[in-house]
């Protein structure tokens, strides 16, 4: 019984949030909060820099070889500093679904570009409001050439490269790569909840395509880079969570009223141990799930879901208690909470809202066992 | 990240494996599969003697309180070498349920602070189950506030060094199967509440000791009142110094750490079963939105406590001390499962207000329901719990505390009036 990661593991974890204090520290998000960059060039260059872009990509494509486990303490770390880079578009989800389905030469065209950092890949799937259903979907591609409109794109603005999902001549779903640099893409911005964040509306109008995977296989190659995708970005989540709580923690030691520290009180030390309840919970699901995605378990879709949920539900729960605990003072610009207040919203929707990763944990759970997540 | 045993884990493992299957009680096992809550499910015998004789079983066999050393009647086995004979003793375990006070909390007390003499002499008589224990700490006066009581301990005036107890606890789990307690009580009012306490144990078979079961409010008796009048109890059955039974309840108490990798369960995977079966206009319930929204929310609740009791089993398996992580399972567990009841009888719809065998999984919901309030109280309430992770696990500071100064006998003890 080992549900833990390995000494290299927690050594790396330590690295990265070294590395985080000094690059990333909260005015770094504000930069890209308030200003027009829609990441942070230099934090993105230092993560490429000690490998970490490149962790669990296979040395042959220009990365480091190690595995997800890696990457799962990377994202934790990631998600403590709320980091504006987009390593989840380019390396949760691009380079994931270039690994699970592209050829080697694929693989040698774009990898060693995603791993230095040097292109931003994204994943370009959802088509506006509610769930994503292989119904709705109406980008089309005829004769190699894709057409249609994705929104929102995460990191659409920045991305030079993406894996797009479409319907091509009859009515099979599949995925294409796409390079954004091409003619006929165009690009919108958006206003949202978490500008620290990027998001854009991306338009094709008969842009290259190329197939990836199997024609037909679109839906399914997507949903398994949606879970793995949702495993580290749990991962995110618990990081950000944890976060929150110290910082009210932090705030309610030192905060006076009444003659007395406001930690003293029950109404504020109970709000806070929930938090504390929620962040544990989350975080042992993690670990299960993390144990799926390394051992390639058949359990991974339904541990998958299970931290996507508990860790959804955390973030929310201590960021906005994060603002609660600092009273007043927690809703001014100045002050950081609304930064993971921000984010813990925009991550729950991101990869498919809430509601949407409870109804695939119970379809797996009906399939499967519920012997599983018991 | 693995779930494997190692090498000498696993050998363990089947030796254990292949002494259950050949021992085990097994003519109990689909009764045993009904047990809800304190209650073993069994009927067609005596529970209590089935307890007793599976743990004497255990015991001549070596495989009671492996974890204790082998002159108090354990088998001087590791703390994870436990987890797997828990993990492996499975369903059997719900026949632990009488010795649990016993061998959790009053055992490893008698250990700390006992004579060699008693250890020698008791420890192995509870190990085999022989012998039961249960705590008398709690009072009507002093639950949460357990410093707060009022059981007097008075040196006898006949110079035999004797003590005379008067006074009254409560919420006594098994003290009518009891043949010892473990008993804090009151030797002096005239200091603060923490310092005027000492720790005892007694035969509880003692002239003046009255045990009257509590009807709950679920309708079983599992709890009792338990009344001192004039029982005397030796100097020599005094544990630690007087004045210092706060200290050695804290052992006590700190014990319930132990029970670790158990994994409260928050009966979610009946529910499941239950959602998979029944059906809301004409569709299995597990295929209706509003319900796969609320079972996936107790679903990560349970997956949540089973690994977080994994993290720990992990540290344990490493020779590690398992982190504060553990203090979340009773309070998680005890809200959810009354939340998942509630659900359970909705689903149920006007039927749900039944409470007889003909109800889905024999009316396992409508007892849960029933008993889950007293779980987020027993053994420090949901509001104590979130004071513990809050100071110990988080560093807030306690409460103010206004008689932690005074006399105990200058505390007030009315609120109006």
């Amino acid at each position: 019984m080992n549900l833990d990661f390995s000494d290299d593991q927690k050594a790396l974890k330590e690295q990265v949030r070294r590395l985080l204090a000094d690059k990333c520290k909260p005015s770094v998000v504000r930069k890209i909060l308030e200003g027009s960059e829609p990441y942070d060039k230099a934090l993105y260059a230092a993560l490429a820099e000690i490998g970490v872009l490149g962790v669990a990509i296979p040395e042959e494509y220009g990365g480091v070889g190690l595995g997800r486990l890696e990457l799962c303490v990377i994202a934790e770390e990631l998600g403590r500093s709320i980091a504006p880079v987009p390593v989840a578009s380019s390396i949760y989800l691009f380079a994931e679904a270039l690994l699970q389905a592209g050829t080697d030469k694929q693989k040698r065209a774009w990898l060693p570009k995603i791993a230095s950092g040097d292109v931003v890949g994204t994943i370009a799937y959802v088509e506006g409001d509610g769930p994503v259903t292989p119904e709705k979907l109406r980008t089309v591609v005829a004769g190699g050439k894709i057409s249609g409109t994705k929104v929102p794109v995460s990191d659409g603005s920045s991305a030079g490269v993406a894996m797009v999902l479409a319907r091509s001549g009859g009515d099979q779903v599949s995925l294409y790569l796409v390079d954004l640099s091409a003619a006929g893409v165009s690009r919108k911005g958006m206003k949202t909840i978490d500008p620290s964040l990027d998001h854009a509306q991306l338009t094709f109008d008969k842009v290259p395509a190329e197939l990836v995977g199997a024609e037909g296989d679109g839906w399914h190659i997507l949903s398994q880079v949606l879970d793995n995708a949702a495993i580290l970005m749990a991962f995110e989540q618990v990081g950000g969570a944890d976060r929150a709580l110290e910082m009210a923690r932090d705030y309610a030691l030192d905060r006076m009223a009444f003659g007395r520290q406001i930690g003293s009180f029950q109404a504020i030390k109970h709000m806070l141990a929930d938090m504390y309840v929620a962040a544990t919970l989350a975080r042992s699901n993690c670990f299960y799930a993390a144990w799926a995605l390394a051992s390639g378990s058949s359990e991974l879709p339904v541990a998958a879901a299970t931290a996507r949920v508990s860790a959804t539900q955390a973030f929310q729960h201590c960021a906005k208690n994060n603002i609660q605990v600092h009273g007043g003072m927690g809703f001014t610009w100045e002050f950081d909470c609304h930064l993971y207040y921000r984010r813990s919203n925009a991550l729950a929707l991101a990869l498919g809202s809430q509601s949407t990763w409870e109804r695939k944990l119970i379809e797996r759970m009906s399939t499967g066992n519920a012997e599983s997540a018991a | 990240m693995d779930f494997e045993d190692t090498a000498e884990e696993a050998q363990f493992r089947s030796q254990v494996r292949t002494w259950i299957s050949a021992n085990a009680p097994k003519h109990l096992e689909s009764e045993l599969r009904r047990a809800s809550f304190g209650d073993a499910g069994i009927t067609s015998e005596d529970p209590l003697k089935a307890s007793k004789a599976w743990q004497k079983k255990k015991a001549d066999a070596g495989w009671a309180c492996l974890h204790w050393p082998k002159e108090y009647g354990g088998a001087g086995r590791t703390p994870m070498e436990r987890v797997i004979w828990g993990q492996e003793e499975g369903l059997y375990g719900v026949l632990g349920g009488p010795f649990t006070i016993g061998l959790g909390m009053c055992g490893p007390t008698l250990m700390a602070w006992g004579s060699e003499e008693d250890k020698r002499r008791r420890l192995p008589l509870l190990a085999s189950g022989e012998e039961i224990w249960c705590q008398l700490f709690s009072e009507p006066a002093s639950g949460s506030d357990l410093a707060g009581l009022r059981t007097r301990a008075v040196k006898a005036e006949d110079g035999s060094g004797d003590w005379i107890i008067n006074g009254q606890k409560i919420w006594t789990s098994g003290a009518q199967n009891s043949d010892w307690g473990l008993l804090i009580a009151r030797t002096d009012p005239n200091v603060p509440k923490h310092k005027g306490l000492t720790m005892f144990f007694l035969s509880m078979k003692s002239p003046g000791v009255e045990v009257r079961p509590i009807k709950q409010a679920n309708g079983q008796s599992h709890f009792n009142e338990v009344y001192f009048t004039d029982v005397r109890i030796p100097d020599s059955q005094r544990l630690g110094a007087v004045g210092k039974g706060w200290e050695v309840s804290l052992t006590t108490l700190m014990n319930e750490r132990l029970s670790i990798g158990s994994g409260m369960s928050t009966y979610f995977p009946e529910l499941f079963r239950f959602c998979m079966e029944t059906q809301i206009e004409g569709r299995p319930a597990v295929e209706d939105p509003a319900v796969r929204s609320r079972l996936a929310q107790f679903a990560v609740k349970q997956s949540g406590l089973r690994y977080t009791g994994m993290r720990a089993i992990t540290a344990l398996s490493k020779g590690e001390t398992p982190g504060p992580e553990n203090s979340i399972g009773k309070l998680v567990a005890g809200a959810t499962m009354q939340e998942l009841a509630m659900f359970a009888l909705d689903l149920q719809g006007q039927s749900g207000v039944a409470w007889d065998e003909s109800r889905p999984q024999n009316g396992r919901f409508q007892a849960i329901l029933m008993r889950s309030p007293a779980t987020r109280i027993e053994g420090g309430s949901d509001e104590i719990l979130r004071n513990i992770i809050g100071e110990r696990v988080l560093g807030l500071p306690g409460d103010i505390r206004v008689d932690k100064d005074v006399a105990f006998k200058d505390v007030p003890t009315k609120g109006r009036g």
